[in-house]
């Protein structure tokens, strides 16, 4: 079982990117099951979302308390009491920002993923770029599709066309392609060059 | 087909192929996805004929379903929580008129203090009032059930509550095969009333009944009651026919047969109780669990049947009646009375708090070796429970309890600050 637990803030999609996660997982033919950290959300208010992703029927109903991933939608929520809690010791963390994760001031977080474990990308402003709203889950999904292979990019976009009829669904497909294109290369790199 | 989809999605649709002719709700969390759902399915006459009743409030709702129902109509609602305090007195008139409502209940706790969020105390709070109670595990079995529901609510003349955790099932995307039309056509039969008002035969409906029929009245719709106990599991199995799956029925054990200990619960919290089960199982444990599916009216025979092989049973409920511990663990005790098997409650989830697959395997674990006591309040905080008493101990004006313990917790405005 794949466990993914996203943070963000009401408004910018964290609900959705976790149920459209489990969308392109179950397309590709594995259980999948996403749900809210639910609460009175309102906007600007931290959001929390969970999926999980497995071979076999998902029957647990509690939230995900050890992630294997951990996606940042919003880096001002990065000092947060507890946000990295229970991120698996080879856990995934992917972060919503245009500076380089070595800029965020969470070494000591980065300092125990093993390399390739960590990538960063400007989902906001691709957002921006794409779709014209400052709602960075489309490009953030296309950047774990990259960064942990635990979905295709093409079921990601499939997921986001399904959801987003015409060319809110285009735009988004497309910014979620730009957010694999830019963190794809370094993991590819790295299966090359497994002991680099 | 299997479709992953958000459950409310899924029961808007199930209830759509339904083919409900009045639909009359009022939103409240975490219902509301559902009947927006509905609503857009008669908006764009996918759910045709149908009349979507907007009202100012769920008393008003059940009022409706009530009217509607009585003229002969399919009818469909669905709340939550206050909203289900609201309509309380309509709800009560809907069994004791014997008209055959569906309702889904988007289980949710009860203020105060106010709480939005997962446990079964609405649903508890109606327990007498002569409805069927049937709880969904999973979104497959919501959208299941409302199907069996309008079978077993209009061959009866009883209404039919679906109680789905609100949430944590409602909000849950996960995968689903929505009963199709064409099978729930040929599954569900026109509603043909027992008593209708109708101008050409003309009769009245809710007459004031006084000492000399009241109990006659009550007594026969007791009567149906028991004859639901016969049809649910024989709609059930006519279902399994119909759509290939097992979904509603009474109780569903799992790895019960030779359990020592067995979990008996409600609701989507057995997907995590089968986790805990299988943990336990794995370490050598003896334990199994019991789901109840139909609560009312009370399979006693069938829990007592699935608890053949059991010492002990642990009843974990996310309900409590205060001063007297589980509501289904009482009724559990009760049907078990003079078995020899021991009943332990556990009160469990209250208001959302999650219920960890940790915690029910230490809790099983407890119960295999004779520990547990005879009521437990699971996860209890009581380091927060012992700050409040002592305030109480120390001062007559210690305050309001709730503010006191988010003070405590540090809790700001529903977040920890």
């Amino acid at each position: 079982m794949f466990q993914v637990r996203f943070h963000g803030r009401g408004g910018q999609g964290v609900v959705t990117a976790a149920e459209l996660l489990s969308v392109a997982a179950f397309a590709e033919g594995r259980h999948a099951q996403a749900f809210p950290s639910f609460g009175s959300e309102r906007t600007g208010a931290p959001v929390v979302s969970f999926c999980r992703i497995a071979e076999v029927a998902v029957r647990t109903r509690e939230p995900v308390a050890a992630p294997d991933a951990l996606v940042v939608q919003d880096v001002t929520l990065l000092y947060q009491v507890d946000l990295f809690r229970g991120l698996a010791a080879d856990g995934y963390l992917l972060l919503n920002s245009a500076r380089p994760a070595s800029e965020l001031g969470i070494g000591e977080i980065l300092a125990r993923l093993p390399s390739g474990r960590v990538a960063t990308v400007p989902a906001t402003e691709l957002a921006m770029a794409h779709v014209g709203r400052p709602l960075p889950n489309a490009p953030l999904l296309g950047a774990f599709a990259a960064l942990t292979g635990a979905v295709s990019l093409g079921a990601v976009q499939r997921a986001l066309t399904g959801r987003f009829a015409g060319a809110v669904g285009t735009s988004n497909a497309a910014a979620a392609a730009e957010a694999y294109r830019l963190v794809r290369p370094a993991q590819e790199a790295l299966v090359r060059a497994p002991s680099a | 087909m299997l479709r992953q989809l958000e459950g409310s999605r899924a029961v808007a649709e199930a209830v759509a192929a339904c083919r409900p002719e009045v639909v009359c709700a009022y939103p409240i969390s975490p219902q509301t996805h559902i009947i927006e759902a509905v609503g857009a399915l008669v908006k764009s006459g996918t759910l045709a004929p149908c009349e979507f009743v907007n009202v100012e409030s769920e008393f008003a709702a059940m009022s409706v379903c009530i009217g509607a129902a009585a003229a002969g109509a399919r009818t469909y609602t669905a709340t939550a929580s206050q909203g289900l305090l609201f309509m309380i007195e309509a709800v009560y008139n809907a069994a004791g008129l014997g008209l055959p409502t569906v309702m889904t209940v988007a289980n949710r706790a009860l203020g105060a203090p106010i709480n939005i969020w997962n446990d079964h105390s609405d649903a508890m709070s109606v327990r007498d009032a002569g409805w069927v109670q049937l709880f969904a595990e999973t979104n497959q079995e919501a959208a299941d059930l409302h199907v069996q529901a309008f079978r077993l609510a209009e061959e009866l003349s009883l209404p039919v509550m679906v109680n789905m955790d609100g949430f944590v099932l409602t909000h849950a995307f996960e995968a689903v095969d929505v009963p199709a039309q064409d099978a729930v056509d040929a599954f569900l039969p026109p509603y043909l009333p027992r008593q209708v008002l109708d101008p050409g035969d003309p009769v009245t409906i809710g007459a004031m009944v006084g000492p000399e029929a009241f109990e006659e009245v009550r007594y026969l719709g007791h009567l149906r009651q028991l004859q639901a106990l016969d049809r649910i599991p024989e709609i059930a199995s006519e279902f399994a026919e119909a759509f290939g799956r097992a979904s509603g029925g009474l109780v569903r054990p799992y790895r019960s047969e030779d359990a020592d200990t067995v979990v008996l619960s409600m609701g989507s919290l057995l997907g995590t109780v089968k986790e805990a089960v299988d943990v336990c199982r794995g370490r050598g444990t003896r334990v199994g669990a019991v789901g109840v599916t139909t609560f009312r009216p009370f399979p006693g025979h069938a829990v007592v049947d699935a608890l053949a092989s059991a010492r002990r049973v642990v009843v974990v409920e996310k309900a409590l009646s205060p001063g007297l511990g589980g509501v289904l663990a009482t009724d559990v005790a009760a049907a078990l009375s003079g078995t020899g098997v021991a009943v332990h409650d556990v009160v469990a989830g209250l208001g959302g708090r999650p219920v960890t697959e940790a915690s029910l395997v230490q809790l099983l674990e407890t119960a295999a070796a004779g520990e547990l006591g005879r009521l437990t309040f699971l996860d209890l905080d009581r380091s927060l429970v012992d700050g409040e008493l002592a305030r109480m101990a120390a001062a007559r004006r210690s305050g309001p309890t709730a503010e006191n313990l988010l003070r405590d917790l540090r809790v700001v405005g529903g977040r920890w600050a």
